[in-house]
This record gives structure tokens, C-alpha cells and sequence, in this order.
């Protein structure tokens, strides 16, 4: 079975000569798993290094006359302090609807001093959104900013307990970079943006390069012994035992980030002053309380429990408490792993409830996120 | 003895009226690796076209169907501990249940191994 509408990623030939499954994803053809297996490769992730083709998601630059003016309009659309994000610095926010729903979850990041140009703020957005994110923000856009698509860039993720070691073998000064702190290195004479974050809770980099070197680079690190390719299949459980939103199952439109955890991504002086999309209502749930919140979930036996699977507060119930939004096994936590919304009263830690799996109710345990502890350089 | 399959995947040894079921090695190798599998009680009954077992890999939730009529008289209570033997052994060590034959007459319906193999082109 093959889609010829599926677009490539400049990594593609890799991955079939790496002996990967394929699967359309987000548009994109990708790797959903090489010949390691998930589990594995999972399990290579947290132990060594796993190495992963994001090209699929969106880069894009602001730029603006300046600094100030740049981060003043992007946070007119997201609820993060940008104006007081340092250079060379990374922040995690949210595009948000009127009504304070999530659009999309996205990276906004600058460059070190004297690196790009001024006034230029570079977001990474989710590769299933990126055309409605570019749309809303092009709609918002002043005369003075505009919005330069990166489709020449290609992104690549190093993640794991050695990550360091494999990319300061060519780039030392990696080693120094702090969690979400951004630089410029040239490897193989080529420059390219790298941030010490990722997606899987693990200690990493994520790498932007010319589309051009970035079978090159990829070629590089897969040669390390200490580094496996990693698909999206892992990706996700990875992604999921570190307590890590998927855009489109745990958070959507009619989600908020106070429903959905992400009050930590909110600073302080945007609480305090909004002057972003959904405000009001934003301020009123931290005031508040929201009326649901994402919580984690551990079904009792071995059986995951998936997206879609509906929450009751006792085997008898019938009106359902809450659904699960993502699951699947946890290699590194040991049992399957979920994460879900209930009503805020059942959201506390220890709370048993009732999910429903092929007509039986199977307890679940409310359990605190992320699932294995976090990994992050500090 | 003479392996059968059926459309979904599934492979069936046929011994004095005793039906020993599993899925292929290309059902398998479809599904990724396998983390749990919910098998049937013996005794139960099942009909044809029944889901009665459900295979988790680490992506889906797939159902194994009945692909004949009969009573389940064993189950692989080995998979419960080592699911990931559907991916080691699946033609073999990771049968999944035993069916004592109701009607013989169904298994005529079944694939031949050169008709399965000709649907996985």
C-alpha cells in the first residue's frame, strides 16, 4: 500500500534503507518503526540514545523590526511571556482560540546575540497544524512583522542519556548548553540551530539543518553505536510515560492549557496582565478551577487502555466521568500507561475509577505525571 | 495434517475434530510488537465469525475471531506471561485456543495455504 499524496521528509531514503515501516502521518510518510521494534527502540531511548526524523513539523520565523515588537505580536496569539524570553533562550506555549481552546502547542525560541536577524522570533509547530497555525497568525500579522516558512529546513531530535556525548563529539560546546537553551554550532562546515529539549523526557537536542545535510548529519549520528533510529510508534509511548501532550488526543480546541496541566507554560505577568486569545476565560479557571483537567491514568492488569475509552466512578455507573485521550504500553514504567480528562472533583491522585474495555469496567488508578521521572540537564 | 487460514489472519490445524488456532506471521508482523493478548474461557461456546481473543500490540487493539463454530476445550495460558511469543513463535509455540468441532462441514470454507498466500499479494 503506498499514498502518493504523502509528502517526504529529506530523510525518507534513510529510513528505507534503515529498514523502517512506514505509515501517513500528519501528510507526511514516516517512519512508524525501524527493524529494532518499539519496544526496543523505546527502551534504547532511555538507556542510550534514540535518533528521530521530526522534518515533519513546521519551522517558521517572525521577523520584525525588533525584538520587542516581534514578541509583543506573538503574544498576542499565545499566553507565554515572549517579550522577556533571554537570547539563546526556548519557551513551550500555545496558539490559542477566542474561547481559550488550543489551536496548537508550539516551540518559540531566539537566537544567541548576533545570530540571525533582529527582531526575529522562530516558532516549531506540529506538522498536522501547521497550515491553520501559519493562517491564523498571517491573519494577525502587522504590516511591520512577517512570517518566513522554513520548508528548506529539516529537523532532527538526538534524545537519551548519551545524546550529549554523541553530538559533543562534533559540536563540544553542546555540552553546555542548558535545558531549553538555543546556539548555533557548524558541523561539517555547516551551521545549524540546536536546542537542548525534545519530546521524550529524556536529557537531548533537537537539531535544525538544511534539508540538503541532513541525511549527512543523520548518517553521522546513526553511526554511533550508542544510537538507534527511533519511529513514531515509540515516539508516542515515549512521549506519553513522560507525561508529554499529543496534539490533537490530549489537547484540542476544546481543550484549555488550565484544563490540560500547561499552567506552568503560563508566566506570571500574562496571568496577571492576559492580552491573549481567551483571557477572560483563561483567568477565571486559574481563579477558579477548571471543571475538568488531564490527569494520569494506570489501568490495573496489562491491558493498554487507548484513546477514546470512556471513565466511570464505579463498575455500575452510567453516566461517564471522563475519557482517555491517549494510551499505550509503558516500557520503562512497567505497566500500560494513559492519560486522560475527568471532572476536576475525581482528578485527585489515588482516585480509582472504571474504564470501560470491550463492555467490562476495568479499574484505573489516577497517578501524577510524568510516569518516569525526567531526565532534563539543569 | 493440513494447515487452513482464514481472510483474517488467522491459521487453523485441524486433528480429530479439535480446530488449534493462531494468527500468521504476517498478522504479526503487521501488528508490532505484542503486549497482551485477552484469550476465551474453555468451555465457552463460540460461533463462527465470534471476536472472542484480542491481541494489544504497541499501536492496536486487534480482535481474533472464531473461524469455526464449536466449544473452546484449551486455551495458551502461556501468552498471558510472554505475549511477545505471538511475534516470536506465531505459526507455532503462540496457538491461541483449541476448538472441539461442532460441524465439521465449515472447515471447507476455509484457505489453503495457496489461496491465503495469493491475498497477501
Amino acid at each position: 500500500m503506498t499514498d502518493t499524496d504523502l509528502k517526504k521528509t529529506p530523510l525518507y531514503a534513510a529510513h528505507a534503507a534503515a529498514g523502517a515501516k512506514f505509515v501517513g502521518f500528519a501528510g507526511y510518510d514516516m517512519p512508524i518503526q525501524y527493524p529494532l521494534g518499539v519496544l526496543k527502540e523505546h527502551l534504547h531511548c532511555r538507556a542510550e540514545a534514540g535518533l528521530f526524523d521530526v522534518s515533519h513539523m513546521g519551522q517558521a520565523e517572525l521577523h520584525g523590526p525588533d525584538d520587542e515588537t516581534t514578541s509583543a505580536f506573538l503574544e498576542s496569539l499565545v499566553p507565554a511571556d515572549i517579550v522577556n524570553l533571554g537570547a539563546g533562550k526556548q519557551r513551550y506555549t500555545q496558539l490559542l482560540t477566542e474561547d481559550g481552546g488550543i489551536i496548537d502547542d508550539l516551540m518559540v525560541s531566539k537566537l544567541p546575540e548576533g545570530e540571525g536577524k533582529p527582531g526575529q522570533v522562530n516558532i516549531v509547530v506540529n506538522a498536522s497544524r501547521k497550515d491553520i497555525d501559519y493562517a491564523r497568525i498571517e491573519a494577525n500579522l502587522p504590516d511591520s512583522i512577517t512570517l518566513t516558512k522554513r520548508e528548506d529546513l529539516a529537523l532532527i531530535a538526538l534524545q537519551g542519556p548519551a545524546a550529549e556525548a554523541v553530538l559533543a563529539e562534533l559540536a563540544p560546546e553542546v555540552a553546555d548548553m542548558a535545558f531549553m537553551q538555543v546556539a548555533v554550532v557548524t558541523i561539517d562546515g555547516t551551521p545549524m540551530t540546536v536546542s537542548r529539549s525534545g519530546y521524550t523526557g529524556e536529557d537531548g537536542y533537537e537539531i535544525s539543518v538544511p534539508a540538503d545535510k541532513a541525511e549527512a548529519l543523520w548518517n553521522r549520528f546513526a553511526a554511533s553505536d550508542r544510537v538507534e533510529p527511533v519511529g513514531l510508534g515509540a515516539r508516542d509511548s515515549l512521549r506519553l510515560e513522560a507525561g508529554l501532550c499529543l496534539y490533537g488526543n490530549d489537547i484540542t480546541t476544546t481543550t484549555t492549557p488550565i484544563e490540560a496541566g500547561l499552567i506552568w507554560s503560563i508566566q506570571k505577568r500574562r496571568r496577571e496582565e492576559g492580552g491573549f486569545p481567551g483571557a477572560g476565560i483563561i483567568q477565571r479557571e486559574i481563579a477558579t478551577g477548571a471543571l475538568k483537567k488531564r490527569v494520569g491514568l494506570v489501568p490495573e492488569g496489562k491491558a493498554p487502555i487507548r484513546a477514546g475509552v470512556v471513565l466511570f466512578d464505579s463498575e455500575e455507573a452510567t453516566k461517564a466521568v471522563g475519557h482517555v485521550t491517549s494510551g499505550s504500553p509503558g516500557p520503562n514504567y512497567g505497566a500500560p500507561v494513559a492519560m486522560g480528562y475527568v471532572i476536576t472533583p475525581l482528578a485527585a491522585k489515588a482516585t480509582v475509577l472504571y474504564a470501560e474495555v470491550r463492555g467490562r469496567r476495568v479499574p484505573v488508578t489516577v497517578t501524577p505525571m510524568p510516569f518516569v521521572p525526567a531526565n532534563f540537564k539543569r | 495434517m493440513t494447515r487452513k487460514f482464514t481472510e483474517d489472519h488467522e491459521w487453523i490445524d485441524i486433528a480429530d475434530g479439535v480446530a488449534t488456532v493462531g494468527i500468521t506471521d504476517y498478522a504479526q508482523e503487521q501488528m508490532g510488537d505484542v503486549v497482551f493478548v485477552e484469550l476465551p474461557e474453555a468451555g465457552t461456546e463460540v460461533k463462527k465469525g465470534d471476536a472472542i481473543a484480542v491481541v494489544e500490540s504497541v499501536k492496536v487493539a486487534s480482535d481474533v475471531y472464531a473461524p469455526l463454530t464449536g466449544e473452546i476445550t484449551e486455551v495458551n495460558s502461556g501468552l498471558g506471561d510472554a505475549p511477545e511469543l505471538v511475534n516470536n513463535e506465531p505459526e507455532s509455540g503462540a496457538w491461541f485456543f483449541k476448538i472441539k468441532l461442532a460441524d465439521t462441514g465449515e472447515t471447507d470454507a476455509l484457505l489453503d495455504e495457496a489461496a491465503y498466500k495469493a491475498l497477501l499479494d
